[in-house]
């Protein structure tokens, strides 16, 4: 097979395993300050992804140095064009990174909410972001024949790209309901509060996701593949049926549902665009290809034998961390 | 000020930042480690304890190495696009590495071993720390091959206007590459090393926990004395070599303007960079020669030379670094670097003798303070690595002005660099809150399991 061709399929998987655990990841940060009444709940929804988070962001990390390696004139692209929000989206990740460390080192109400609300900035503002992006992705951007981008940031928002940012912040945030559900105490007082905030969180987010799916209709060419919209729409369905899951408690399904609702959009995502990345709106012909924008043949097949030898290491072991922590986390072993 | 300015410095403030954190990470996480097999195998809590408390300073440094990292890898698209378009067929390979064989295996097991203490085998817990401690040091080591590069580009071709990787090999084996990352581990080693001192006389001058912290100054010195013999050897050695392949680099670091066989090492000068000539020179005839050729003699080419010669060779343009700067970075390291292994000695000395007790106030006040030297050579170190490559991005092939994103605005990279700047000033005061806060903490209060 091309190596072109492996390295984009390489880079969806990144980013659908990005989207699946920093998503809940996310979603646990957004409900934070909201589902979780004390310290001691707060405590419980930080623990539930305490030893996993850091392991998950590289995730996107590494989407970020494979899209570099793989595909320059993407990064390059890419990342000056979404100067603005890529700045945003930093920001929120460094008040996160480090809040996950600083919380704990200090027994004062203020200080810890103060940290509390630094997570809840750093999940919602990237989440909501990433949906600003994908979006954007899917409507194309004005670049010329040179690759350089041609308009503003403000020309990055829009009603349906800013539709696009909600929806990915209540998907990500109901993804967080369903992971919490089965990483607590299953007797913990907060079971109840997570079906009801399941439920709604879950229905506005499928309200979401259905008005976005038909602006994408209207703003983007995706359809023209019937392969992604079968997914997203797939993916639609799967999704209300996750929320129904929830409310009926069936928490394994719930979880199994908003995963799979999430690797299914990003699928359907990359498929749309296929063999494109970056579409050019000013001609057809200035997009950005798996071909045009791709490194040398040489780099591609490096990197594909270190590909090989290390993401199966990597997700071994990453497998085997949530292994380790599998166990519901109850109000008694809170770890500081 | 233009784009190339504003870029320039925000990558300038969040690189210097950046690298507050990552010697302590780099060489705290191996003490830590070792203090956790030493506790291992003979059960004294005394190092357990160490352990412990080095280990949630570790936690917060590797905290703020990697959200101030991931600043870092988004930049080079967002500010320097034109540089990842020219280079990223050869950078972006190890960046991707670094994620893939490195940044994984700290950040994972790092969350094992904060979460893990009481839920895995004891063996299992410690050897967390020790594939942080390889993930942290294999992270240095890649971005150390993709700096090289551009210091000494290796391996390459130029084809469709942009720089293609021809042999991977020649990239990982770059001979830049061999003593920069010796000379970044070794004075991650030393950090770590006098951050230890520092912190176990600060303990020692409240009287708590005497005997423990007595062990911390003496494991932490001996630490330091290592980090700081192999520092100056690593640092001599890659001298040797910039002077033979960086001469520009090396010529601005000792202010030489014109060629001289045998070369002086100059001690102290008022540099006049517009007449491009020193004036109250105080020198030590040969030293220089000799510290390049191992013999007294040798020529060394002088700026002026240089420049005509690169001018040949790229054409019009003015290929000489910032002077001065340079010339007294290069000065403060060298003489911060044996200030600490001065006092590093007479500090096991003391240890030996058994004189260094709670009671010797003076002595531990220093080395309380003597946390702020290798922070201060750490920043001077690097701002001659990449201060010395100026006008150039990468070495001969880019020029920095070249490598700059062509759509981004003034105004965005003002307002990026303000965030950047008041966020990493906010942070900065709330980490050292945090330690100080740890530091302060009795180390035999007994808290729930974990760190």
């Amino acid at each position: 097979m091309d190596l072109q061709l492996v390295w984009f399929i390489l880079i969806v998987v990144l980013f659908t395993g990005f989207f699946f655990l920093e998503g809940f990841d996310y979603g646990v940060g957004i409900l934070l300050p909201f589902a979780a009444k004390n310290d001691i709940e707060r405590r419980m929804f930080i623990n539930s992804i305490g030893p996993v988070w850091d392991g998950n962001e590289v995730w996107m990390i590494t989407a970020g140095g494979a899209m570099f390696a793989a595909f320059p004139h993407v990064y390059a692209t890419m990342f000056s064009m979404f100067y603005m929000a890529l700045f945003l989206m930093l920001l929120g990740l460094i008040v996160r990174g480090v809040a996950f460390e600083f919380r704990g080192q200090y027994n004062s109400s203020s200080w810890r909410s103060l940290w509390d609300y630094m997570i809840f900035i750093g999940s919602i503002l990237p989440a909501f972001l990433w949906g600003v992006a994908v979006t954007n992705l899917m409507k194309g951007f004005m670049i010329n024949s040179d690759k350089i981008y041609m308009g503003t940031f403000w020309d990055l928002l829009s009603i349906y790209t800013i539709i696009g940012g909600i929806t990915f912040a209540l998907v990500f945030a109901f993804h967080g309901v369903t992971y919490l559900s089965l990483k607590l105490d299953k007797k913990s007082v907060v079971m109840p509060r997570l079906r009801l905030v399941g439920t709604c969180l879950g229905g506005t987010a499928a309200i979401f996701y259905l008005i976005c799916m038909a602006f994408t209709y209207t703003n983007t060419d995706m359809y023209k593949s019937s392969l992604s919209l079968g997914l997203m729409l797939f993916a639609a369905i799967v999704f209300v049926l996750a929320v129904i899951a929830r409310r009926q408690n069936s928490c394994g399904w719930a979880f199994i549902g908003s995963s799979l609702a999430i690797a299914l959009t990003t699928a359907g995502v990359f498929v749309g665009l296929f063999p494109r990345i970056l579409i050019s709106t000013m001609n057809p012909a200035w997009s950005l290809t798996i071909t045009n924008a791709s490194s040398s043949p040489y780099t591609l097949s490096i990197m594909t034998v270190a590909a090989v030898i290390f993401v199966p290491i990597v997700l071994i072991y990453q497998i085997w961390v949530y292994w380790i922590f599998r166990k519901r986390i109850t109000a008694k072993d809170l770890e500081y | 000020m233009d784009v190339i300015t504003l870029s320039r410095l925000q990558f300038a403030i969040t690189t210097i930042y950046h690298y507050l954190f990552i010697p302590i990470s780099l060489g705290l996480s191996i003490l830590v480690a070792i203090l956790s097999t030493i506790y291992l195998k003979n059960g004294n809590m005394a190092y357990k304890r160490l352990a412990k408390l080095f280990g949630k300073l570790f936690i917060v440094s590797f905290a703020m190495g990697v959200v101030t990292g991931i600043v870092q890898e988004f930049h080079f698209g967002m500010n320097w696009s034109e540089y990842s378009r020219f280079m990223g067929d050869i950078f972006g390979a190890p960046l991707a590495l670094e994620a893939l064989t490195a940044f994984f295996l700290e950040s994972v097991f790092l969350g094992v071993w904060i979460f893990g203490e009481n839920r895995l085998p004891k063996k299992i817990h410690c050897l967390s720390i020790w594939l942080v401690a390889f993930g942290s040091n294999l992270s240095s080591y890649w971005i150390l091959v993709a700096n090289s590069f551009m210091q000494h580009p290796v391996g390459y071709v130029i084809n469709n206007g942009r720089a293609e990787m021809t042999n991977f090999l020649a990239l990982l084996t770059n001979p830049y590459v061999y003593g920069q990352f010796a000379h970044v581990l070794t004075s991650g080693i030393t950090t770590a090393g006098i951050l230890v001192v520092s912190v176990s006389a600060y303990k020692l001058l409240c009287g708590e926990n005497v005997e423990i912290f007595k062990k911390g100054i003496k494991i932490g010195a001996i630490y330091a004395v290592i980090g700081l013999f192999a520092v100056m050897g690593t640092g001599h050695l890659h001298t040797q070599y910039i002077g033979h392949n960086q001469p520009m680099k090396l010529a601005s670091m000792e202010a030489l303007w014109n060629n001289a066989d045998p070369a002086p090492f100059t001690l102290y000068a008022t540099i006049d960079t517009k007449k491009q000539k020193n004036t109250n020179v105080i020198e030590v005839p040969y030293a220089l020669s000799f510290m390049l050729n191992n013999k007294p003699s040798g020529e060394v080419k002088g700026i002026k030379a240089l420049q005509l010669q690169d001018q040949k060779k790229y054409g019009y343009y003015n290929y000489i670094p910032n002077v001065e700067l340079l010339f007294w970075s290069f000065r403060i390291m060298l003489g911060l670097g044996m200030l600490m292994l001065a006092m590093m000695l007479i500090t096991l000395y003391l240890v030996w003798k058994k004189r260094l007790s709670e009671y010797n106030t003076r002595w531990l006040r220093l080395l309380v303070w003597s946390i702020v030297l290798p922070f201060i050579t750490n920043t001077v170190g690097w701002y001659i690595a990449e201060g010395g490559r100026q006008p150039w991005m990468v070495e001969g092939l880019q020029k920095v002005a070249d490598a700059v994103s062509q759509n981004i605005t003034s105004t965005e990279v003002w307002i990026s660099l303000i965030g950047f700047t008041v966020v990493y000033a906010l942070l900065a005061v709330a980490a050292i809150f945090v330690s100080v806060r740890i530091i302060k903490k009795d180390v035999t209060a007994e808290e729930g399991g974990g760190l």
